[in-house]
């Protein structure tokens, strides 16, 4: 286990290098992605303050995945750009969890779907802070400071659902329960990921579930809201096997760089 | 020779393109100013939202001011260790804020509002404490909108980071 101050460089190995570029990745796709579907809301959101909210926190979750993109295509060395991994790559090389690219559906989908990402993406960035790797513990003490006002809000509307009407308490719950699904993703610990672990620069991904457990628990019973149980889990996405959903969000990100390639404002 | 006293002279200058009341000094977000023998400065910045686009808008006014100013060569880095705060704003820049109808953040010790508790938002207009949080993300990401109770006038508060 390498700390902070050890000399220890994962890009000097190339086994490690390459689980890093793909752990970089997988942290900045997942808010790539994120950002995109929450965006698609700006001009539509049900109030204004909300449509701000989403604008904001889309920009947000763009800022860390554009930080993250640019380690990793220092830690990848082959001269590509951030923009190269986010317009550039194809749906079968993104490797984000299918969470997040779950379509808007209605605002208790919108707001269960980021609920659930914030309440692992908080403990996460809470971790990532402690990472051995320099960069990375800086973009996530960047984060965190973020992270916690995205959880204020989610739980704030989810509890607000889920404890106002009949009508909300029930859209909330069938959000709920047609997205606990693809939650299990969120903590499969595969090869890259304990490679990551052994390197001290992620954490043990049992961890954070510990805390994804706490924060669903606290704010589900607030809202009055039952907890799905834990039925078949969705996985794939971070191999590169999406939903139906991904391959029509890409077309519309990156049209503009696939139909003028190189175009710049 | 420029000096680089020259050099904060005129980063006074250059205003947050969203905020054009406080220098890039008085945010913060100015983490050091190197002067190299050649006379090419090297300004270093932090951003203070991670996705915050008036950082590239600050980081292109930092280099036209210096280059218009006969600064010889300009670089602007950035970094993102240790993360900006809220608590870097100097108290000039937090009094301009107020002056400009923002309600200057708290400090980060007080951060009531992530204890699920909120924050005693004096109006900026009246100065009344009867205040209310509309929404925690206001008009740029650095802000949360809040409303006065008492003159009924909607304000922007810089949020606490």
């Amino acid at each position: 286990m390498s700390r902070p101050g050890t000399g220890f460089d994962p890009r000097s190995d190339p086994i490690m290098s390459t689980a890093l570029f793909t752990y970089a990745l997988r942290l900045g796709d997942d808010l790539l992605i994120l950002s995109h579907r929450l965006g698609e809301w700006c001009g539509h959101g049900p109030v204004l303050e909300e449509d701000i909210a989403l604008a904001n926190r889309a920009l947000d979750h763009i800022g860390e995945a554009r930080n993250l993109y640019d380690y990793a295509v220092k830690v990848e060395g082959k001269g590509r750009t951030e923009d190269d991994l986010a317009y550039l790559r194809a749906e079968r090389q993104f490797v984000n969890t299918k969470l997040v690219e779950q379509p808007n559906g209605d605002y208790a989908h919108t707001i269960v779907r980021s609920f659930l990402f914030d309440a692992y993406h908080l403990p996460l960035a809470e971790a990532l802070t402690r990472s051995s790797d320099a960069q990375i513990a800086a973009i996530a003490a960047k984060a965190v400071k973020e992270a916690q006002y995205h959880l204020k809000h989610s739980s704030d509307w989810l509890i607000r659902f889920g404890d106002g009407t009949e009508e909300s308490h029930r859209r909330a719950q069938e959000a709920l329960d047609a997205l606990w699904t693809y939650t299990g993703e969120l903590f499969v610990q595969d090869d890259v990921h304990e490679a990551m672990v052994k390197a001290g620069i992620a954490p043990d991904l049992s961890t954070i579930k510990q805390a994804f457990d706490a924060t669903v628990d606290r704010v589900l019973a607030e809202a009055t809201l039952k907890r799905p149980a834990d039925g078949y889990m969705m996985s794939g996405g971070r191999q590169g096997k999406h939903s139906e959903h991904l391959g029509f969000l890409l077309a519309e990100m990156q049209y503009l760089q696939r139909a003028y390639p190189g175009a710049e404002w | 020779m420029i000096s680089q006293d020259h050099i904060l002279d005129l980063l006074q200058n250059v205003k947050d393109p969203e905020v054009p009341v406080i220098s890039v000094l008085e945010l913060g977000v100015v983490r050091h100013v190197d002067v190299e023998p050649d006379g090419k400065a090297v300004v270093t910045i932090t951003p203070t939202y991670t996705g915050c686009p008036a950082m590239d808008v600050m980081a292109a006014d930092i280099r036209k001011e210096l280059l218009d100013h006969g600064v010889p060569a300009v670089e602007v880095k950035q970094s993102l260790a240790p993360a900006w705060t809220t608590d870097w704003i100097t108290e000039p820049g937090k009094a301009k804020l107020k002056a400009y109808g923002i309600a200057p953040p708290e400090k980060t010790g007080d951060i009531r509002a992530l204890k699920g508790e909120l924050p005693v938002v004096p109006c900026p207009q009246c100065g009344s404490t009867n205040t209310v949080m509309l929404s925690v993300f206001g008009s740029t990401a650095c802000k949360a909108l809040w409303k006065c109770n008492d003159c009924l006038e909607p304000f922007d508060q810089f949020k606490c980071l």
